[in-house]
């Protein structure tokens, strides 16, 4: 007797197929919604360390303001003050004039030189007395290699999307950013000692924009931006 | 009153804080070797160590001392026989020699943190000290002949 015989033996491995095929399906739906929850857990990951700027509660976008503010900022930042420890190379730079530092020390693997030319060597926890004599603070250094900061040579859209990339900024979170114009190897910009001259913006003024800047956006300015005199 | 700790010996000194550490060496303890150059840590002549680092006497206040270890040209080695002394003296290295003891403490620290330096690390670690007599080739020599001696006397 064969099955065609038997369709009571057929009934049932149609049944046994239904079912079969009914968990197949829905395996496939729920291993489907796994991968697309991973893919959605990843991706949020992905976006907040690609953004610094996840508290929107302090975040009051307003691009025209955050351009303007930056456009302020960028004087300071790209002033000898600032820029002469965000060189394009691995020597500092030195002076108003922004010369290459005199001796020719090496940025090294963390920013603060290598053997016997290490920042500290010369520059003291406090600037030295006299015209031009080096000017101190306990973290003097430059941007480690690996994550190099670099202000010279940039436009003010490539600086403030530097700045503003988790990936390029030193790691710095939104709040950690603002944090950064009150840390004291920052301030030591409007100390430095005789002979030097001091940012375009007095230092209240420069938190005040920074602040603003980052707290309305962040945003970059347009290509072709220049900076008014 | 300050108290320092120089070659590994203790000192109770009636000093003022903020004076250059340099000064306290030379005048107050009358240790000699390290030289004033420029007063402004340009030259590297007045180089010691400060818990091993080659710091610019002239322009470190003793203040920045106190609590550390400090090191200088006569405390560098028990008989004057550290390879870069030994080396200095075979290759008959300084001219005037004002610089001199600035120089091998610079090169001290290199040949601690790099026991095989090439000549590319000897001009990033004595770019800061500077020779009026213009020894540096031979500066350079000796300091490849030290590192020479040195590994073979850790083999």
């Amino acid at each position: 007797m064969n099955q065609s015989d038997r369709p009571d033996l057929v009934q049932t491995k149609l049944n046994t197929m239904t079912v079969h095929n009914l968990f197949l399906r829905r395996f496939k739906v729920v291993m489907v919604l796994s991968a697309m929850f991973s893919m959605i857990v990843l991706m949020s990951f992905a976006i907040n360390t690609n953004r610094p700027f996840s508290d929107p509660e302090k975040v009051k976008k307003d691009s025209v303001a955050s351009v303007k503010a930056f456009m302020e900022v960028y004087k300071v930042l790209m002033s000898a003050r600032c820029l002469n420890c965000h060189p394009a190379g691995d020597i500092p730079l030195q002076g108003d004039d922004s010369h290459l530092h005199t001796m020719f020390p090496q940025r090294g693997k963390d920013g603060h030189g290598v053997y016997a030319m290490k920042c500290n060597n010369c520059h003291q926890p406090t600037n030295a007395p006299g015209l031009n004599t080096p000017p101190g603070n306990p973290k003097w250094a430059l941007p480690p290699a690996d994550m190099k900061m670099v202000f010279e040579g940039r436009t003010p859209r490539q600086l403030a999307q530097q700045i503003m990339d988790y990936k390029r900024n030193g790691h710095k979170t939104r709040a950690q950013l603002i944090e950064h114009a009150r840390d004291t190897l920052v301030k030591a910009g409007w100390n430095m000692g005789e002979g030097r001259k001091p940012p375009p913006l007095t230092y209240p003024e420069f938190v005040e924009v920074w602040d603003t800047w980052i707290n309305t956006g962040g945003y970059a300015p347009g290509n072709n931006a220049v900076p008014k005199k | 009153m300050i108290n320092l700790n120089i070659n590994n010996k203790n000192y109770e000194l009636e000093v003022d804080p903020d004076t250059p550490l340099l000064w306290v060496l030379r005048d107050t303890i009358q240790l000699v070797g390290t030289k004033y150059g420029c007063g402004v840590a340009q030259c590297g002549a007045c180089v010691v160590h400060l818990n091993g680092e080659a710091v610019r006497s002239c322009v470190t206040k003793a203040s920045r001392a106190v609590g550390q270890k400090v090191v200088t040209i006569e405390g560098l080695s028990e008989n004057n026989d550290h390879p870069l002394q030994k080396a200095w003296t075979e290759l008959d290295v300084p001219q005037c020699g004002y610089c001199q003891s600035g120089q091998i403490m610079s090169a001290a620290v290199l040949l601690r943190e790099n026991k095989n330096p090439t000549d590319q690390d000897i001009y990033n670690a004595m770019e800061g000290n500077i020779c009026r007599c213009g020894t540096y080739l031979r500066i350079q020599n000796a300091i490849k002949l030290a590192a020479e001696m040195q590994r073979n006397e850790s083999k």
